[in-house]
Formats: C-alpha cells, structure tokens, sequence
C-alpha cells in the first residue's frame, strides 16, 4: 500500500511538469531562432541556456512582449502566429494562427490583453492573455484594391489604449479598450504618407510614426489627441539624394538621453538627433550604413546602431554627449539586433550568419561571452515586461 | 597530361565557384529579400512571390524590378549586387516556385 502511494506520489509530481524551474525571472529573456521557428530561454546572469522551445512557425520577422509577472512570453511571427511560452518550463503553452501575415503585437496596459497587427488582412485583433481567446476584431480600412491595409507600429500606451498606422491609408488610429466589449476608436486621417513603424515616449505620451512616403515624421501627442497629428522634421534631408533602403529601420526603442533623442534617418546614413521638447532636429550624426536599430544603454550615455544589407556586419556606439561614433565593431554578418542588460553594463547581439549570440561589456566595448543560436535575430530581455511600449 | 589536368582543375574550380555563388544568392533571397516578402516568400510589407502571383510578369520584367527596384515603393535597386545573369535566374527560379 505504501508503495503504491509512493509510485502515485512520483507520477503526479512528473505530471506537474517536473522540469520546470523555481526561481525568478527577472533575469530572463529570450531568443529568436528564426529559421527553425524556436527560441532559446535565458538566464542573462550565467549566460547560459535554460530551455529551447520549438514549433512556433515562421519567424522570419517576429518580436515579443511579455506577461506582467515576466513568467510568459508572447512572441508574434510572420505567419500570424501569436504563441505563449511559458519561461520556468519551458514549454509553449498555446499558439493560434490569428491571422495571414503579422508584424508586431503589444500587451495592454493591465496586462490582460494581447493586441496583434496583420499586414493581411489588416487590422488589429486583440485577445485574452491568459486563454489566447479571442476578444475583438477591429478590421483595417479597405484600400482601393480591397484589401483591409497593412497595419504596422502597433504599440500600448497608458488609458489601457493601442496606437498603430496603416500604412496604405496614411492613417493612424488609437483604440482604447478600456470596455473590452465596446472598444472605441479615433482615426486620424491623413495622418502622414505610409506610416511604416512607430514607437511610444518611455512616459507614454507621445506616439511617433516614422514615414516612408514622405519626409520627415508624425506626432502625435496622446494627451491631447484633441490637437491630431503633426508633422515633424518635414524638411529634413530634403534635397538630398536618399539612397536605397535594404532593410526597413525599426523605430522600437526609444533611444532618448536627456532632452536627446536618436533615431535612425531612412534613405540616409545617418542617425538623426531631435530635441524632445522642440521636435527639432538639433544634429545629425553620419554612420556606416542605412541603420535599423538605433538603441540607447539604460543609462543614456551610449547609442547603439546596426545596419542594414550590406552593411550588417557592422555595430557603431555613439557617445551622446560628443555626438561622435566612439567605436565602430565587427561582430559578423548578419548582426540582427542589440538588447542591453536591464541596466545596461551589458548588451547581447546576434549574429545571424555565424549562429552565435556576442555578449559585449558596454564600458570596455569588449565582447565577454557568446552562446550559440540556431540563426538568431530578436533578442527579449523580460524586463521589458514592466515597460510602456515594449 | 599535366595541361589536361590543370585544365579540368580549373573546369572543377569554375564549377565550385557557381555553385557557391547560388549559394549566396539563395541565402540573400532568403535573408534579405525575406526581411520584407517573408522568410518563406508569401509576403509581408512587399508583396507574395509566390509562383501564383508572379505568372502575370516575364522573366525579364521580374529581373528589371530586382535589378532597378520599384521607384515609389520601398523595394530598392540589387544591381550594386546581381549581376543581369542573376537576376534572370533568380526570376526564373522565383517564377517556377522555390522554398529557399
């Protein structure tokens, strides 16, 4: 009898996914493997991998969001696929295909709620973080050619409310959510010529689309959405020659220091500087090659960059009080994306073509470590889960 | 004797050299290209390159839009890194339908 207790006792504990770990995750993260359609989970303190978590699609293009308790990542990929993992076990915990074709997806405010954005069929569709159930459906405008337009630049923002472009529109649109039964909606028309990617203050007030059909940006200040939308730096780099662009800039990440913010120009090589009480353009710093992430350390005192094909094997650190490239790294082809340490004395970089992750000391500007990834690109850090627009 | 060896040693290295540069091709479809259609091609802020959907262009209007671009459009000019030749093949291979 006691035996048999025993044997009972071990196989419910194994059902109790044995594997799973007890410790925090505030030192967490995540990488995307995106040619095997998987992800490593990371403990950033040992650099060493926890778990790797396969059967998540097409990750060509895919970012992540996390749970408010920094246990469940929610990563959206390319074949419009939202799936939650789950870090301590390691597992994935659900996954539906929600649409044909998804950019980008955010978590709201209180965190019950995942807002995703499709390309196709465009729009926005929002579900039940907990169950991936679906909550609301808010369908783009149709374009001439009938098809709902591609929905880009999705972000959460205070008010329990979604901010995002349409890019075949020229829209922007804020959905507030506060009834989940009733969401409402304000569209800004003309709101800019093929807002492709947007970005949100740290503070939540202010929504930034950058613009790929004109010069310049769209503002648009969320306290006030009475004012609507204004142009920002519309005259910059005008006349100038704009060269071809081989990878689309992201403009996730807000890189600000003091009243400074650095963002990446598009059709120029350069990093753009723009006082965040003016909105003007105080600098422009020359780099490498067309940049795709411009991304500030926590602390402010460094930007870094990479770059666009062909320029990818390349990572420039600007110093944002000389406003000079103080480093220029060759970490490899095909380097991806940058995320720092939540305080920054780190920051971990993939490089897709050798299959590694670098690790960088952010103060010598040494590389410290590596950790092999299957093709790597986005890198999420959980403490991401505590922040507006990320 | 020693002529017709170098001879085909050279053929083998032509050879080799072709194959890794379709290598670097397919790898650049998939990478760079895929950034904007779709690591698996159906599209994403560019357009599907499916098979279904090219049929309506030539090989040689596929091969003049990835060599000059579409002005108006974020799909830049590859001219700086395909040659003609390339670009023709990589139509046709687009048209036929590829997995890359």
């Amino acid at each position: 009898m006691r035996l048999i207790f025993i044997a009972l006792l071990l196989i419910s504990s194994a059902g109790q996914a044995a594997d799973c770990l007890l410790r925090g995750t505030g030192d967490l993260g995540i990488i995307i493997e995106r040619a095997a359609g998987s992800l490593k989970v990371v403990d950033t303190t040992h650099r060493k991998e926890l778990f790797r978590v396969k059967g998540l699609g097409d990750l060509s293009h895919a970012s992540a969001v996390y749970s408010r308790d920094a246990r469940y990542a929610y990563i959206f990929g390319r074949d419009g696929g939202l799936s939650k993992v789950d870090l301590l076990c390691g597992r994935l915990v659900k996954r539906v295909v929600q649409g044909g074709n998804s950019i980008g997806g955010a978590i709201s405010q209180d965190g019950r709620l995942i807002a995703v954005s499709n390309y196709e069929p465009g729009g926005v569709k929002l579900f039940s973080a907990e169950t991936l159930d679906l909550v609301a459906d808010i369908p783009a405008t149709q374009t001439p050619k009938g098809k709902g337009a591609k929905t880009v630049g999705l972000v959460d923002a205070p008010g329990q409310r979604f901010v995002f472009g349409l890019y075949d529109t020229h829209e922007i649109w804020v959905l507030d959510m506060s009834n989940p039964q009733a969401p409402q909606l304000t569209r800004f028309k003309d709101a800019g010529l093929q807002p492709y990617d947007g970005l949100i203050t740290p503070d939540g007030r202010y929504y930034i689309a950058g613009l790929f059909g004109e010069d310049g940006l769209t503002l648009l200040d969320l306290w006030h959405l009475e004012k609507g939308p204004t142009r920002i730096l519309s005259h910059y780099g005008k006349g100038k020659q704009q060269l071809p662009v081989y990878k689309m800039p992201h403009l996730e990440g807000w890189a600000v220091a003091g009243d400074q913010t650095f963002l990446p120009a598009i059709g120029h090589h350069e990093v753009l500087v723009v006082n965040r009480n003016s909105w003007q353009a105080t600098g422009r710093i020359p780099v490498y090659g067309q940049p795709v992430f411009a991304i500030a350390r926590p602390d402010g005192r460094q930007v870094w960059v990479n770059f666009a094909f062909p320029h990818n094997d390349t990572i420039q650190v600007i110093d944002t009080e000389t406003l000079k490239v103080i480093k220029t790294l060759k970490p490899g082809k095909g380097a991806l994306h940058m995320e720092f340490s939540p305080r920054g004395e780190e920051v971990w970089i993939s490089i897709r073509d050798q299959d590694l992750v670098k690790i960088f000391d952010t103060a010598t500007l040494k590389q410290i470590g590596s950790l092999p990834a299957d093709k790597p690109s986005g890198i999420f850090f959980t403490a991401r889960a505590h922040k507006t627009g990320l | 004797m020693v002529g017709a060896a170098l001879a085909l040693f050279t053929l083998a290295g032509i050879a080799d050299s072709a194959v890794a540069r379709k290598t670097e091709i397919l790898h650049l479809l998939k990478h760079d290209c895929g950034s904007c259609h779709g690591m698996t091609l159906q599209g994403g802020l560019g357009p599907s390159l499916r098979p279904e959907r090219l049929r309506l262009f030539s090989e040689a209007q596929l091969a003049i839009v990835i060599l000059h671009g579409r002005p108006g459009t974020p799909m830049p000019p590859w001219k700086p890194f395909l040659t003609e030749q390339e670009a023709l093949w990589l139509a046709g291979l687009l048209k036929k339908g590829i997995e890359p």
